[in-house]
């Protein structure tokens, strides 16, 4: 018997609502298994569940907002146990279950029941839940999978139209819960240009593409704009980039105000690791291909694992320093906004893991759907700016972690070498800093053994 | 094969590893000469799965020192003309 409890999904999440619950009770799940959808303020996350057991009943319907760690659902791990065991009181109700209407034990598990549909083979969470969401009986689907399993192919197959929402508990703006349609970033830049909501776009089969948005911005008469959208916004007016600038705009106030920062930087010259880099990749599967990017993170995570006061969190008036390395990314999410997946024990990570992570968790964090396994708390963030041109980054530092490693673009530059002048692949690396935990040397030194791994690149394999 | 065939055949590729990595590419809008990383804002991850794509569809491989030249459609095409090895 275990609880699943809302995650934290950040250092600035004290709450989060249940948009959807893709399990109902008495689902078999497996560990990983995604099992609901929980809004936060950044974005719609994909939650896993952390054991494998029987779903025994939902303690949260769906639409409620509730805050980390309040129990969300019982799982019963003990297989004997009957999928529909009458109401357990020792099952903490949710704090603001005054405001909702009762629900115990077993009226618990009817009230939040999703409608049954037969499921008589093997599927997963998401399946039956696409299945849902396109009106597809899966009974009566031909499934392709191990053991005629319906998979997220089937569904696709067989659904005529595009997957539409159900009947959501939320209103606009927030049409969450829905699949995010994929928006290609050309269309998302139209989107943006043209004033076109993604959000209110229901494209045909496949993602929204330019075509779409063109269609939709000439069919979109003035009235039909939301009131609250200001009419000079030329940004993605997709709900959710609102609220995430909310959130991170709650955030980055909370660091100029409580953080005294200090500010570092030094140029790293990167010609031994990007010809090493070349070599390696020379090596490797194209698929398997290690971008500079990689290197960086790696540096970096053996940098913050040499200088603990430099990893960790500032929590009532000192510092904590994180026993692991759990490596921050802020990723820029187009259409708007930022989300910061983590590497965790990014130090202990073989550069390939690191390279699949920042591969898997920037696409998904890109998609507007990550993980809740990728939203942890990170103990130090790093952002690389480098795919925009920009140089230099000067970072404002995510509360309560106590530094941010910025990296611009990888630059060729003279640059002397043994006396001599030479061109070489430069880039510069910034440390922005907490004043409270460390001081300037500390930050020196974590800079000088960034650029000392990186002149020995075979030592971050 | 003659070389329009050849030509067109490649051509073909580079459209199709494009649109495996943006589904909606303007394709025909774009010039033979226009920066695909800009145009399409391609990042780095987004450029590999390009390239990973282009290996793919053609089985010709190439290494980092080959991306200035694909860059553009005609660098592509260049590229993909040249003989293996």
């Amino acid at each position: 018997m275990a609880e699943f409890v809302m995650p934290s999904l950040g250092a600035d999440m004290e709450s989060g609502t249940v948009t959807e619950w893709l399990v109902k009770p008495g689902d078999l799940v497996r560990k990983g298994d995604v099992v609901a959808v929980v809004d936060t303020a950044k974005a719609a996350v994909e939650v896993e569940c952390f054991q494998s057991g029987r779903v025994d009943r939902l303690l949260v319907p769906e639409g409620r907002s509730v805050p980390v760690g309040t129990p969300l659902a019982v799982i019963t791990t003990d297989e004997a146990a009957a999928p529909t065991t009458p109401g357990r009181p020792d099952a903490p109700a949710p704090p603001d279950s005054a405001a909702a209407p009762v629900h115990t034990g077993d009226q618990a598990a009817t009230t939040l029941e999703p409608p049954t549909r037969p499921a008589t083979r093997p599927t997963t969470p998401i399946v039956r839940h696409l299945a849902k969401e396109a009106g597809l009986d899966l009974a009566a689907l031909h499934g392709t999978g191990a053991g005629g399993a319906v998979t997220r192919h089937d569904i696709e197959q067989a659904t005529p139209h595009p997957p539409r929402p159900a009947e959501r508990p939320q209103t606009p703006p927030h049409p969450r819960g829905q699949q995010a349609p994929r928006v290609s970033p050309y269309a998302r830049k139209l989107a943006a240009d043209l004033g076109v909501d993604l959000a209110a776009l229901h494209p045909g089969d496949g993602p929204v593409t330019a075509a779409d948005i063109r269609a939709a911005a000439e069919q979109q008469p003035a009235q039909r704009q939301p009131a609250q959208r200001q009419p000079a916004q030329r940004r993605p007016v997709k709900a959710r980039g609102v609220d995430n600038r909310t959130a991170i705009a709650a955030l980055m106030s909370r660091a100029n105000r409580d953080i005294p920062h200090y500010h570092l930087a030094t140029t790293v010259d990167l010609d031994r690791a990007l010809a090493w880099l070349r070599e390696h990749n020379k090596a490797l599967p194209v698929a398997e291909r290690v971008l500079p990017a990689a290197l960086l993170l790696k540096a970096t995570a053996l940098a913050a694992a040499a200088v603990p006061e430099l990893n960790g969190h500032w929590v009532d008036g000192a510092l904590q320093p994180s026993s692991t390395v759990d490596l921050g990314m802020a990723v820029a999410v187009r259409g708007g906004g930022l989300l910061v997946p983590v590497l965790p024990q990014a130090d202990t990570l073989p550069l390939a893991e690191i390279m699949r992570g920042l591969r898997e968790q920037a696409t998904r964090a890109r998609s507007g759907r990550p993980r809740a396994s990728d939203l942890g708390q990170a103990s130090i963030t790093v952002t690389n700016l480098g795919d925009l041109g920009v140089e230099v980054v000067h970072g404002v530092i995510h509360p309560p972690q106590v530094a941010l490693v910025g990296f611009g673009a990888v630059v060729e530059r003279p640059w002397s070498v043994d006396g001599l002048l030479g061109v070489r692949p430069v880039v510069t690396v910034t440390l922005a800093a907490d004043h409270r935990a460390t001081d300037g040397a500390v930050g020196a030194r974590f800079l000088h053994m960034i650029d000392n791994s990186l002149q020995t690149p075979e030592e971050l394999l | 094969m003659t070389r329009s065939a050849t030509d067109s055949a490649a051509r073909e590729a580079v459209s199709d590893a494009l649109l495996a990595i943006v589904p909606d590419a303007p394709i025909a809008e774009l010039a033979d000469d226009t920066d695909l990383r800009e145009a399409l804002e391609l990042d780095s991850l987004d450029f590999l799965a390009f390239v990973e794509q282009l290996n793919t569809r053609t089985g010709m491989r190439f290494e980092e020192d080959d991306y200035s030249g694909l860059r553009t459609i005609a660098g592509c095409l260049r590229m993909l003309r040249r003989p293996a090895g």
